[in-house]
């Protein structure tokens, strides 16, 4: 099996899938051509994220580590929200193989992107090293050209 | 419902190739290359099997060579051309975008040995044009290597018009037949074809044997050195079993392929006219020359990995030229080559039918197809954006 057990119940079953209309804060990264492109739509409220919803456009491991960082983040404050790292996804995950670890850092972009937008909406001041340019760098063996 | 629909990438074995295999496995278990009764019994039993193969093919039993599949019989060929070319001074070698890559990393290794390689256009359908072919042969063209049917779209060749051209033009034709023989009619000397690649898991073989036809006259470079086998040419103790296998399922694949064919066309044009209901679907490939079993599409808005997955959940192994099933961020360079952009090839899914699968099960494939893609979109960014008209749709 290419994937484990965990994986493939979050590909089966993922949860927080769809789109929240009137979110507070979007995120989006990843590139079709790539393949992959993951979206996350956060509501919050008192600093807390209270709602999360998904949609993702690509392989069974980029939709369970959606699946699964929406999951982390649920009811989670903002401060620990940043803190979620694509390592604690895979970590959730009980693995990913190692050309899929890329899908994790989307999640985990995702994630922040949304957060992101959330302060940018809002006027709210933030750290900017906290938000790093979305990268390449983790899939550099391949030739997408961006 | 179990269905197989992967038979581009391997077939089951046929019930007689199995029987045909086991005496060898067991009773007859003896070195052809021995004197002995033993080994000479294994040693008819290999004779007869090459007469065999080469009735098939229509060439004679001297010009087959049995070697591990098709992609050593590839590369063998290649490099048989290569050697020819250097001690010619012809180092130009005509190919084309959507072969396997057998063919196209043995002409990369070549490059580097001073050769220069053309790579015809496929064009949309998958099908090079054999007037583009001829008007690319150069005075130092040692070799055109040209695949018979192609294992992603399915899209066969003009086999015939190739190897004339080739053979006006006084240049070696090698064509990689793996998706095509024991599958259409192939006939090495009404096509001119001087060298050829089969592998028998194709057609309901045994895997791990092939065979490379080379044209009398052709002097054949080794792979492998070590011993008399194969007249010289590929070394190692013959695979016996594999032989028998192989000879008794080509056998069997050729005497049904007008029978097999009047089966699988229906059903595969079932299958491909039930999956285009599917909104912003195209067909990838030629729409008639194209192998019995073959479907190939392209769904916008999803990926090829989930969508395996997914039917793999409902009981259909399929197949998809999407990156994420190979490894590698780029998708299937064949889809890419016949004018798919990335973000559209992604989203493919092959479907390869036998002869053993049934309309019952087409029908089934069909709306588990359906309810899959319509889940995968439900949840795709790309498909809501193309729907919310923030994206246009590459596929009408």
């Amino acid at each position: 099996m290419l994937y484990s057990e965990k994986v493939m119940d979050h590909f089966m079953h993922p949860r927080n899938v769809g789109v929240i209309e009137d979110a507070d804060g979007v995120g989006e990264v990843g590139n079709a051509k790539c393949g992959d492109i993951m979206k996350i739509y956060l509501k919050i409220e008192n600093n807390i994220v209270t709602d999360v919803k998904f949609n993702t456009f690509g392989c069974g491991s980029a939709i369970a580590s959606s699946s699964m960082a929406t999951e982390m983040i649920k009811g989670q404050p903002i401060d620990k929200v940043l803190e979620l790292t694509n390592k604690a996804v895979v970590e959730a995950l009980e693995g990913l193989p190692p050309h899929k670890i890329h899908c994790s850092v989307l999640a985990e972009e995702a994630v922040k992107a949304a957060i992101k937008d959330y302060y940018d909406k809002n006027g709210i001041e933030y750290d900017h090293s906290l938000f790093p340019e979305e990268s390449c760098a983790h899939c550099s063996e391949g030739s997408c050209d961006i | 419902m179990n269905i197989y629909a992967d038979n581009a990438a391997t077939t089951k074995m046929s019930k007689t190739a199995i029987n045909a295999m086991l005496p060898y496995l067991d009773s007859v278990y003896g070195n052809p290359s021995s004197l002995h009764s033993v080994g000479q019994r294994a040693a008819e039993a290999l004779a007869s099997a090459r007469e065999r193969v080469a009735k098939v093919l229509g060439c004679t039993d001297r010009e087959i060579y049995f070697t591990s599949g098709g992609s050593e019989s590839d590369n063998q060929a290649i490099l048989t051309a290569a050697a020819i070319g250097e001690r010619k001074n012809k180092r130009h070698i005509i190919s084309s975008s959507i072969e396997h890559h057998a063919v196209l990393h043995t002409l990369d290794k070549l490059k580097k040995r001073g050769f220069e390689i053309t790579l015809l256009d496929a064009h949309e359908n998958g099908i090079v044009s054999p007037a583009e072919l001829e008007a690319a042969i150069r005075p130092d063209t040692v070799l055109v290597t040209i695949m018979y049917a192609n294992n992603e779209i399915g899209s066969i060749q003009p086999i015939s018009e190739i190897g004339r051209i080739c053979r006006e033009h006084g240049v070696l034709f090698h064509t990689d037949a793996v998706q095509a023989v024991g599958h259409i009619k192939v006939d090495v000397v009404k096509d001119n074809i001087d060298m050829l690649s089969l592998s028998a898991h194709k057609f309901h073989g045994p895997k791990g044997i092939g065979v490379l036809y080379v044209k009398k006259g052709i002097v054949i470079t080794n792979l492998i050195e070590g011993g008399a086998q194969e007249r010289g040419k590929r070394a190692g103790t013959e695979n016996v079993p594999a032989i028998m296998g192989l000879a008794a399922s080509l056998e069997e694949a050729a005497e049904n392929i007008d029978k097999n064919s009047a089966k699988l066309i229906p059903l595969r044009d079932k299958l491909i006219k039930g999956i285009l209901e599917i909104p912003h679907t195209i067909l990838n490939g030629d729409p008639v020359k194209r192998l019995p079993g073959n479907v190939n599409v392209c769904f916008e808005g999803i990926e090829g990995e989930s969508l395996l997955l997914l039917l793999d959940s409902k009981g259909i192994c399929a197949s998809s030229g999407s990156a994420c099933t190979s490894g590698s961020l780029d998708p299937s360079h064949v889809l890419l080559a016949i004018g798919r952009p990335h973000d559209v090839a992604h989203g493919s899914l092959r479907l390869s039918l036998s002869e053993e699968n049934t309309e019952e099960e087409v029908d089934y494939m069909i709306n588990a197809i359906k309810d899959v893609v319509a889940y995968l979109r439900n949840m795709s960014p790309v498909w809501r954006d193309l729907q919310e008209g923030k994206k246009k749709y590459v596929i009408q």
